[in-house]
């Protein structure tokens, strides 16, 4: 074990400079099975077929919403790469389902978010203009250019600011919802890291004493900047959850599972869902560091062409990425 | 009326009337914190928070953003090191960050000596640094209100530094201003008591000391109040505070000396931790303390 641990401790390193010689897959996939928790997987709690329990026009807005955020991303980046942003950015790139799945459910949300949440406004509706004017630091953004990428809001959708320090978001949206007279929903975000906060964990607990009607989202990317889960902790969300007497579901990011459970799990909040994600570029800017464990786009391509929706999610997918075109072609000229 | 039944009444009337809300840990237990808080229900607006300090600042924070103008309750003020965090990073940013104001009364509660190095003694130089956030020290039921008023007319959060002491006082406090003093005191929360004492025994030896109080910590202004007994001052002027003095002091000295003639010193805390043993303990300044320091003002030219 102790040998193992070793290997894996220089796993970043392996994964960096021998996946390119193409051998480490295997070696990465020992390591796994060795120490991780064997839960995190691309198809963790998957139920087949299930995309099919939903209408077309259900499954194609999904997608659209998917597609909206992947290139609105990859537009952010090579606006970064083009040097025309100059402060930090968080990406959403691989983690475009979570957002798209749960706008689609948990409709109408106050939503309490953290850094990386590009996704989550545009999902809920957020002006992409202004978040493009927000990124580019103009005084158009939807935070005045003060938030950048990290402290972006929208009173329009609901969505309230973050201040950067992790995890907050968790204790202020617990006061909120407790501070709220009328039921108002609530939608708490927040990363395995965050997750980890004693504030976070504190007030989740006061969460649940007091009932109040939060849905807490885990996405968990399996990374606090470059450091796994499980060398940080023994124990997972939904552990953590039950230890607070609150229901809570740990699942894979395929957004058809995200719609059924935030569905059932809204009958009854607070509730908890452990999602896991793959972070296709670095925490902070637009590097990457080899190809991504999983790819959900492509996946949800490949489930909605064996449905019979090749034809229509393909032009979803072209208008969109026209449509994103548009509102960043004043800045590529 | 005492500064306790003062703070009472304001918050039995704002749970009443106002839709508002106490948060605190321990807040109904034994004596109601010091008789400051009413003894009303869950239902009615107090809330008891789990001992987990930092979340609790945050979860206050939440409740502003709710609109419910929260009076966040706590004991001591060492304890602000954690209940700070979401205090001074997200109320007193967001009105700037994204135009959403997010009031909040922060009650915290000053007690000297006897209780460690945790839990003694005033700590607004805390949130002195931090932009956004009012701080007050009221001593009165007049001062208190005035705080109040002032919350309740605005939309930022507000620092309340309190202390034990103030809670039986049923007066007010005037500034005391001779013609030609030797030494102006700035006091501030406890300290008033002791500077007024302090200033008697003075007197008794021919030493002439202005006392003009100090309420308004942050953000201040050194107006004709504060500067013109300083003027007229032979020896300057002390600002006496239960805080370290690398805090509120030293920056309220600076602020006045900037626009004054005169040079200011200050005198707090000892710059040192306090044990338990009584003679170990940091108090603030003692009138005797105070005393010795003024004398030691007049042989400066
Ligand atoms: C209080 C606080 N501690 C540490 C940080 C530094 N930090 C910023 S993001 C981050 C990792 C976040 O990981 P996670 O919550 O999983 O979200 P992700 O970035 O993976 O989306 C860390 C450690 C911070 N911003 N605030």
């Amino acid at each position: 074990m102790a040998s193992t641990l070793r290997v894996y401790n220089k796993h970043k390193t392996y994964h960096r400079f021998v996946s390119r010689a193409g051998f480490v897959k295997k070696l990465d996939n020992r390591i796994f099975r060795c120490i991780m928790c064997v839960m995190r997987s691309q198809d963790f709690g998957q139920i087949s077929r299930l995309s099919e329990s939903f209408s077309e026009d259900e499954n194609l807005e999904v997608f659209r919403r998917i597609c909206f955020i992947r290139y609105f991303e990859l537009k952010v980046k090579e606006a970064s790469d083009k040097k025309l942003i100059k402060a930090p950015i968080y990406l959403s790139v691989g983690q475009e389902s979570v957002a798209a799945a749960l706008s689609m459910v948990y409709q109408q949300p106050k939503i309490f978010g953290q850094h990386r949440c590009h996704d989550v406004y545009l999902a809920y509706g957020g002006d992409p203009v202004a978040l493009r004017d927000e990124l580019l630091h103009r005084p158009t953004g939807c935070a005045g250019g003060m938030g950048g990428s990290a402290s972006i809001h929208s009173p329009k959708i609901g969505m309230v600011g973050h201040d950067g320090l992790l995890g907050t978001q968790v204790p202020i949206a617990v006061g909120y919802a407790l501070g709220k007279d009328s039921k108002e929903k609530i939608l708490s975000i927040m990363g395995d890291a965050a997750l980890e906060e004693d504030y976070v964990m504190a007030a989740t607990a006061f969460a649940a004493f007091k009932k109040a009607p939060i849905l807490f989202i885990c996405l968990d990317n399996n990374l606090s900047v470059l450091t796994e889960v499980k060398v940080r902790r023994h124990w997972t969300a939904t552990d953590l959850a039950k230890a607070f007497k609150m229901s809570a579901v740990e699942i894979t990011d395929d957004p058809w599972l995200i719609m059924r459970h935030t569905a059932e799990l809204q009958q009854n909040l607070p509730a908890l869902l452990n999602i896991h994600v793959v972070r296709h570029l670095w925490h902070n800017g637009t590097g990457c560091d080899g190809p991504p464990e999983w790819d959900r786009f492509q996946m949800v391509k490949e489930e909605l062409a064996r449905i019979g929706l090749k034809e229509k999610s393909e032009n979803i997918e072209k208008k969109t990425e026209e449509e994103v075109a548009l509102i960043w072609q004043p800045e590529f000229k | 009326m005492t500064s306790a039944e003062t703070i009472r009444e304001i918050t039995r009337k704002h749970l009443k009337e106002n839709n508002g809300v106490a948060l605190g840990q321990c807040l109904t237990a034994v004596g109601w914190v010091g008789g400051t808080v009413p003894e009303m229900t869950v239902e009615e607006g107090i809330v008891e928070l789990a001992m987990a300090d930092v979340s609790g600042g945050g979860i206050a924070v939440g409740y502003a953003l709710a609109g419910r103008r929260p009076i966040y309750i706590v004991r001591y003020q060492g304890f602000q090191w954690f209940n700070a965090a979401h205090i001074a990073n997200y109320a007193a940013k967001s009105k700037e960050l994204w135009g959403i104001p997010c009031p909040l009364f922060v009650r915290s509660i000053g007690m000297d000596g006897g209780m460690g190095p945790v839990a003694s003694g005033s700590h607004h130089g805390m949130f002195e640094r931090m932009p956004g956030v009012f701080i007050v020290a009221p001593m009165t039921s007049g001062e208190y209100r005035k705080a109040w008023d002032f919350f309740m007319e605005h939309d930022s959060p507000m620092y309340v530094s309190e202390h034990r002491t103030s809670f039986k006082i049923d007066y007010e406090m005037e500034d005391v201003v001779h013609p030609n003093a030797d030494v102006t005191l700035y006091p501030i929360s406890s300290t008033r008591l002791n500077a007024i004492a302090a200033a008697q025994e003075l007197a008794k030896e021919g030493i002439a000391v202005n006392i003009v109080h100090l309420f308004w910590l942050k953000p201040f202004l050194a107006d004709e109040r504060i500067l013109g007994p300083l003027e007229s001052s032979r020896h300057g002027g002390l600002i006496i505070d239960g805080d370290f003095e690398n805090g509120v002091a030293k920056c309220i000295g600076f602020d006045i000396m900037r626009q004054s003639s005169k040079k200011i010193d200050v005198l707090c805390l000892e710059e040192r931790t306090a044990g338990f043993a009584p003679h170990l303990d940091n108090l603030p300044p003692t009138p005797e303390r105070i005393m010795k320091k003024v004398k030691e003002l007049m042989t400066r030219a």
